[in-house]
């Protein structure tokens, strides 16, 4: 079990806390972005203001939204709060396929909600023992961190699958006139999806603290936390999102995969092979 | 089997081929419409597909022919219209039984990972009906696609075309089918190469009592391996009967037209 970070231990160091005039300054950086952007004219300048813009206000709504949440502290609007994330998740995740249909929203839907809730339930109960159970402090936090990373992983899975069977159409139909089942025939391509999607993963747990300082971790260790708190929580958080991701892609692709078959064994694809 | 009088048929008013209910027919087709992108391929086709014999699906491109060989083995589903394989309604039989009883040879060959021995393995793994030795099966398969043994260990990608075409025909052999559908087979191949691979097809079907069905673009092929040839054009039978009769004796100014193109 985790302690939580002990505040009269942390009490000591204040945070530097960041003015408006300061958040202004801050704004100087992204004016950098945006003048590279004019200087190599690449049409992004535009872009990098609106994202700016929105990322401004988008945090100061839910910065007020968490304090609501925190203040009232009521699982039902806990509850509400991780099933909107749920939804923002899946239409980002899905929003940009080429496959993109209601079925592959279900699917993903399903697969966040079974990859990041097992994953969250276990996290809260075993690992970091959240009392109460629906503490709005460690549940949003925790919840974000974890749909996130298996949201990224799901649309990388599926956008790879769909890219697979459409480039291997000639290799699946010969495994399924060979009398294949659709499992065996599109083996390869759930092979290299699943890859793909775990990949980052994969490699993100082997750089961790070396290449990168999470923004958990560095968050934490910013608020005035011990390095040494701050690496256990860090640690939770690289396994969760590993088993979330790991999850969620699983179940989106062998999933998935069935939309490209009919019933009778035959690949659905839109482009036929000519007559 | 075949039309006395061949020449130009409307395959929806006659069809002189033996009914439905013939045993020898290994497939029968009956009102068969296919439409792929809005567009009919297939349109309103009656045919009988006698058992043991090759036949030679020829026309001109866009006939269909492909769209036809499709049908065959279930890798697409007609729109309307009923094929019955064996005098049984196609769709009776699971999917990956009648596949395995109807192979199917690609315009271009299909190599899977791996060796040649991987490569023809698969199709008995894939069925999990192991009862038979793998070595045993793929000696035989080699031999019967007349494929060199000492290739059974090389990578599939560094055959030659012609080779890859052979171990496509010996994988799907692997299965035992009593049909073999070939979609151009000898399209990417040179002369000499189709040739001997013709020559194959010729043996294995006499000597296998094997049911050939082969899209080809090259009348010339058609005519020297073939029982029977069916003339297609935008998805309609327009020719159908004995190799001979359908060169020798059509009339009809347009399909004559067509068949004499590669004289």
């Amino acid at each position: 079990m985790l302690p939580f970070v002990d505040s009269s231990a942390t009490a000591s160091r204040s945070i530097i806390e960041v003015s408006w005039f300061d958040l202004g300054l801050a704004f100087g950086l992204i004016l950098v972005a945006i003048g590279i952007s004019r200087w190599q004219e690449l049409g992004l300048a535009q872009r990098f203001l609106i994202g700016a813009l929105r990322t401004v206000v988008q945090l100061m709504l839910i910065g007020y939204v968490l304090v609501y949440l925190f203040a009232l502290n009521r699982w039902y609007l806990v509850v509400a709060a991780l099933f909107v994330m749920l939804l923002v998740a899946t239409q980002a995740a899905v929003n940009r396929q080429p496959g993109a249909s209601l079925r592959l929203w279900m699917i993903t839907g399903a697969a966040l909600l079974v990859a990041s809730g097992l994953t969250l339930l276990y996290i809260s109960t075993l690992v970091v023992r959240v009392a109460p159970w629906y503490n709005p402090q460690y549940m949003i936090p925790l919840f974000g961190m974890i749909v996130g990373s298996a949201m990224n992983a799901a649309a990388i899975a599926a956008e790879r699958l769909h890219s697979e069977v459409r480039a291997r159409q000639a290799e699946i139909e010969a495994y399924l006139a060979l009398g294949a089942t659709y499992q065996q025939a599109s083996q390869d391509p759930v092979r290299h999806a699943l890859r793909a999607a775990l990949i980052p993963t994969v490699n993100g747990l082997m750089v961790l603290g070396i290449v990168t300082l999470p923004g958990m971790m560095t968050g934490q260790m910013l608020a005035g936390a011990s390095p040494l708190i701050a690496i256990r929580y860090q640690i939770v958080v690289a396994f969760m999102q590993a088993a979330a991701v790991a999850m969620a892609t699983a179940i989106v692709t062998l999933w998935y995969r069935r939309t490209f078959f009919t019933s009778a064994l035959q690949l659905k694809l839109q482009t036929s092979v000519a007559a | 089997m075949a039309a006395d009088v061949p020449s130009y048929q409307s395959a929806a008013t006659t069809h002189p081929l033996p009914a439905s209910t013939d045993l020898t027919s290994a497939f029968t087709l009956k009102g068969v419409r296919q439409v792929k992108g809005g567009i009919t391929v297939i349109d309103d086709i009656e045919l009988a597909i006698p058992h043991g014999a090759i036949i030679a699906l020829v026309g001109p491109s866009g006939a269909g022919k492909t769209s036809l060989l499709r049908l065959l083995n279930r890798l697409d589903d007609p729109v309307s219209g009923e094929i019955l394989y064996r005098a049984q309604p196609i769709t009776h039989y699971p999917v990956q039984v009648l596949r395995r009883k109807v192979g199917f040879v690609f315009q271009k060959p299909v190599m899977f990972p791996g060796t040649v021995r991987d490569n023809l393995q698969v199709a008995l793994a894939l069925g999990a009906a192991q009862d038979q030795d793998a070595d045993t099966r793929m000696v035989e398969a080699m031999a019967l696609a007349e494929l060199d043994r000492a290739l059974c260990d090389r990578e599939g990608d560094r055959l030659s075309g012609g080779q890859q075409q052979r171990v496509n025909i010996a994988r799907a052999l692997m299965t035992s089918p009593d049909v073999l559908l070939m979609d151009e087979p000898t399209s990417a191949l040179d002369l000499e190469t189709a040739d001997k691979l013709m020559e194959t097809t010729h043996r294995l079907s006499r000597e296998q009592h094997l049911t050939v069905v082969m899209v080809t673009h090259r009348l010339a092929e058609a005519r020297r391996t073939s029982d029977m040839t069916i003339v297609l054009e935008r998805g309609r039978v327009v020719a159908s009967g004995s190799t001979v009769d359908v060169f020798e004796h059509t009339t009809t100014p347009r399909i004559r037209a067509f068949l004499d193109t590669e004289k």
